[in-house]
């Protein structure tokens, strides 16, 4: 299984333990990633709510790259994921700015290169079976509120990722591990994205609101697959506390590290030591379970 | 609800120009409200997503642009998802962000417009963002240099934020598309 990757801009800062977790669990599952040499920013939010055409070629660029390598794209970041699918879909659709994006690119791109995100990787290419035999540890007893934020499922006429409403992809994972993957109503709820800075206020009412939920269904930590996600939900919770009084106290992992816990992968290269809320617990229960 | 517009609204509306940017019809709204009902800050925001859409039906013009959902917006497309019609609600809100920044409209509160500003020049120099240096623009810029702080030193100690810039980014295909966008009256 060969696959071009894309880390994302946050794998270099913010989500670097998204990233380390994520190469670890894919070269323990055989899983190769090759990332297109090169890349750039997808543009984020901030590209699409400034201009159409920058927020399709910014995207395209490493795109154009990848088409190049011919093989399939694989995106953790649920942002990334969502901005290359747009602009895929985008330039597959509307030949006006398919003609503008190739003007601004330099080059070309026809919309064709197939975009996965890992979650799909893991549960289609892999395997719920395959990853249960490989598991040395498992999350025997736990109870796991699955987060799926915006991203990954909307558009979802363009991502087509999973249910866009009831999606079930990361509770799937967490069943194979052997955990309790929790019912509740806030799987796709937004956690603010990437207003974290400017309107703290927004966010910190969104959170509180999540982890808050996750907490009453009760979660032992929040499973997450966006670096946006992970830190509102992680680093947010200590404003909740400050400004609202709430204290949850809840861990909010990335899936691949729950994964390379379970598959026996030392903590420290899944940089489990970066979140802000002390995965402790979690650790320690996966051990004993 | 009901809606109240004043006499001495703008001459123009600006529906024409919100459909040309977002290629939406927006024609097709009912006033159903589910965009609304899903919009996770519609409770904090004093005109919600389906009274926007009304009042760009009604003809209003620049006054719309100064609305403080368009700054409170996170970009979640839940109303697009749930739309009946098919409206792609989100795109329309990038239409008037787009139209609030050409036109020189209030200045909300949190400066999101610098936020993406600060965000995309760091793309634009090093082809990747670079948290440090559009996280100093932005509190330079918005005089907000005590958010956060207390967080600092937890996540340089646990290098949870890059120090040195993004290196390896193919910068020049970036500059391209960057100056190519904006040359094009910023693309659409």
């Amino acid at each position: 299984m060969k696959y071009a990757y894309f880390p994302g801009c946050s794998a270099e800062s913010t989500a670097r333990d998204m990233h380390q977790s994520t190469l670890a669990v894919a070269n323990a599952l055989g899983i190769q990633l090759v990332e297109p040499r090169g890349w750039t920013c997808c543009g984020a939010t901030a590209g699409h709510q400034t201009d159409r055409i920058l927020a399709v070629a910014l995207p395209a660029a490493t795109l154009v790259k990848v088409k190049d390598m011919g093989l399939d794209l694989v995106v953790n970041c649920a942002a990334c994921y969502n901005r290359m699918k747009v602009a895929n879909h985008e330039i597959a659709t509307n030949r006006e700015v398919r003609g503008k994006v190739a003007e601004a690119v330099g080059r070309d791109y026809d919309g064709s290169v197939k975009v996965r995100h890992l979650l799909e990787v893991l549960l289609d290419d892999v395997g719920a079976d395959a990853i249960r035999k490989a598991l040395h540890n498992s999350l025997t007893g736990m109870k796991v509120a699955s987060y799926y934020g915006c991203l990954l499922v909307r558009p979802n006429e363009v991502t087509g990722f999973d249910d866009p409403e009831n999606p079930s992809s990361l509770d799937r994972l967490v069943t194979a591990m052997g955990g309790t993957a929790l019912e509740w109503p806030h799987k796709v709820e937004c956690c603010g994205g990437g207003l974290s800075m400017s309107r703290t206020d927004v966010v910190v009412n969104l959170t509180d609101s999540i982890v808050g939920m996750a907490k009453l269904a009760g979660a032992d930590c929040i499973a997450v697959s966006c670096p946006m996600c992970q830190i509102n939900l992680d680093m947010r919770q200590l404003d909740i506390a400050k400004s609202k009084g709430n204290r949850y106290d809840t861990p909010v992992l990335y899936i691949t590290q729950l994964l390379g816990l379970c598959l026996g992968i030392a903590p420290q290269r899944l940089g489990l030591n970066k979140l802000m809320i002390s995965p402790a617990k979690v650790v320690k229960a996966i051990a004993a379970a | 609800m009901a809606i109240t517009i004043s006499k001495n609204k703008s001459a123009r509306g600006i529906l024409k120009q919100v459909q040309e940017i977002s290629g939406v019809d927006l024609s097709v709204c009912y006033q159903c409200k589910k965009c609304t009902s899903g919009c996770p800050v519609s409770s904090m925001a004093k005109c919600p997503p389906s009274e926007m859409m009304r009042r760009l039906h009604l003809g209003l013009g620049d006054e719309l642009l100064n609305s403080d959902i368009l700054w409170m917006c996170v970009s979640c497309e839940t109303c697009s998802a749930r739309c009946p019609m098919g409206i792609d609600v989100a795109a329309v809100m990038d239409a008037l962000r787009k139209l609030a920044c050409e036109r020189g409209a209030v200045k909300p509160d949190g400066n999101v417009p610098l936020f993406n500003q600060a965000f995309l020049k760091t793309v634009e120099v090093f082809g990747r963002s670079y948290d440090i240096a559009m996280i100093a623009a932005y509190k330079l810029g918005s005089g907000k240099l005590m958010a956060d702080i207390e967080k600092f030193p937890t996540m340089l100690k646990k290098r949870k934020i890059a120090l040195l810039p993004p290196r390896g980014a193919d910068r020049k295909t970036v500059r391209r598309i960057f100056k190519n966008t904006k040359e094009e009256g910023a693309g659409q």
